[in-house]
């Protein structure tokens, strides 16, 4: 992977040779476009949309969004049809169980409690898909589209409308947004405390996309970073170092594209928890 | 509208749309939407729920066979209970029925030897009962012949004439020479 790096860089440094020290090219290699990038060898361009005044073009990150989603339907009906076979599936399908499995026992279940069975299709849907793009984002060439802040807001607004969704039919209308304000709260203090939960309801997606975008974002521009220390120290007695420090951190970001996978799924379980048994 | 609010949450949630990396793109937010909707919907109907249910059907199927194992397990150790409580009772009849039969012989032996006794006291009553009727009939004759020697005896006393002292002594002797033979 690395030497496929170093054959950006150093496409890109030809390119801004008289600037060494701008970081421009880092951004342009983590942030979306509307070509795909197999540069030094080609870009392929790809088409512009645009519906009722909304840019819808395709880019980069849409197009690797799709491979992870057909990747996905591929896998898992796969899979389901495995078990169709035999309760006891061989090979490929037990290292997606014990995933799914996970999702169900270790996240969904102590979380949710009962009822949970509803929102297991969107855990599990919403964790495969970031795990499956984190994933995708480390393969050279590829982009990582979960590291597009404009994607994990839209994944953290979907949990966000899921768990309001979750807490209203459960609680009804009224009641879930009595429920919000934690019993026992004296009342002087309820004005500050209905604000406070209300901002709540909001600040818990907004940790979520952030963090899942900052994480995936953070790992790369490492890596690119370490690389171009190479050409800033204009040596190639660094590339060893170079090359080593980015290793530990691409391995680093393997256990990364798990945990944040695992991390965003746990917490909106957690949400979804709260706001459908708020006694607890 | 809606669409409308949903994007301008969307942007709230991505600290409110700042430039370069935090600028929200609305066409990437379109599309994540429709993707991850249509990616739910399809994996839903097609792949979670019969993983899902496969997944249970085999947890019940487990937890079923388990406990029927451990049913058969439970009357098997009944049937092994039943088995030597049948066992203990066939072997205390058959010590019974030995017993029995051994009163029995005892008992058998006992009558036996009882009558074998009897009936040898018997052949000893009725040997000696014929031995005493026999002596008695001996000495009957014997009486009988006493009779008839001291009848002749007399006889010849008288023939030969003698005094009363001779008599006596001769008598005497007589009697001896009986009692000899």
């Amino acid at each position: 992977m690395d030497s496929l790096v170093v054959n950006k860089v150093v496409a890109d440094t030809l390119h801004s040779t008289h600037s060494e020290n701008d970081s421009g090219w880092i951004l342009h290699h983590v942030m979306d476009g509307n070509y795909l990038d197999f540069s030094p060898f080609l870009k392929v361009y790809l088409p512009q949309f645009e519906l009722f005044g909304i840019d819808i073009s395709i880019t980069r990150h849409v197009i690797f969004m799709w491979l992870a989603a057909l990747l996905m339907f591929w896998v898992f009906t796969s899979v389901a049809k495995s078990y169709k076979k035999s309760l006891a599936p061989k090979g490929s399908s037990n290292f997606w169980e014990v995933f799914i499995l996970f999702v169900r026992d270790e996240i969904a279940k102590p979380t949710i409690g009962k009822g949970y069975e509803t929102f297991l299709p969107y855990l599990l849907t919403a964790f495969f898909f970031i795990l499956f793009g984190n994933f995708l984002g480390l393969i050279p060439f590829s982009a990582t589209f979960t590291s597009n802040i404009a994607v994990t807001a839209t994944l953290a607004t979907l949990s966000f409308l899921v768990i309001q969704i979750g807490g209203i039919k459960n609680n009804g209308f009224l009641g879930y947004f009595k429920g919000l304000v934690p019993h026992g709260v004296p009342i002087f203090l309820l004005p500050i405390m209905a604000v406070v939960e209300l901002l709540g309801l909001f600040t818990k997606p907004f940790a979520l996309a952030i963090r899942l975008f900052a994480n995936m974002t953070a790992g790369h521009i490492v890596i690119y970073a370490l690389i171009s220390l190479i050409f800033v120290m204009k040596s190639y007695l660094i590339s060893p170092v170079s090359v080593g420090m980015a290793l530990f951190i691409y391995g680093l970001e393997v256990l990364v594209a798990l945990l944040q996978a695992y991390i965003f799924t746990m917490l909106s379980s957690l949400f979804i928890g709260m706001a459908v048994h708020q006694d607890h | 509208m809606i669409a409308e609010i949903y994007f301008a949450l969307i942007s709230l949630l991505a600290a409110g749309g700042g430039g370069g990396l935090l600028s929200v793109d609305q066409g990437l937010a379109f599309w994540t939407t429709l993707t991850f909707l249509l990616l739910l919907f399809l994996l839903k109907k097609y792949a979670w729920k019969p993983i899902l249910t496969a997944l249970k059907q085999r947890e019940s199927a487990i937890k079923e066979s388990l406990e029927q194992a451990e049913k058969a397990k439970e009357e098997a150790k009944k049937i092994l209970s039943q088995n030597e409580a049948n066992l203990a009772k066939a072997e205390e009849e058959s010590k019974k029925i030995i017993e029995q039969s051994r009163q029995y012989a005892e008992n058998l032996k006992q009558q036996i030897l009882n009558e074998s006794k009897s009936q040898a006291k018997k052949l000893i009553e009725d040997a000696s009962s014929e031995i005493e009727r026999k002596k008695l009939a001996a000495l009957d004759e014997l009486k009988i012949q006493i009779a008839q020697i001291a009848v002749d005896a007399a006889s010849k006393i008288i023939r030969e004439n003698l005094d009363s002292e001779k008599n006596k002594n001769l008598v005497q002797n007589y009697i001896k020479e009986i009692s000899k033979n």
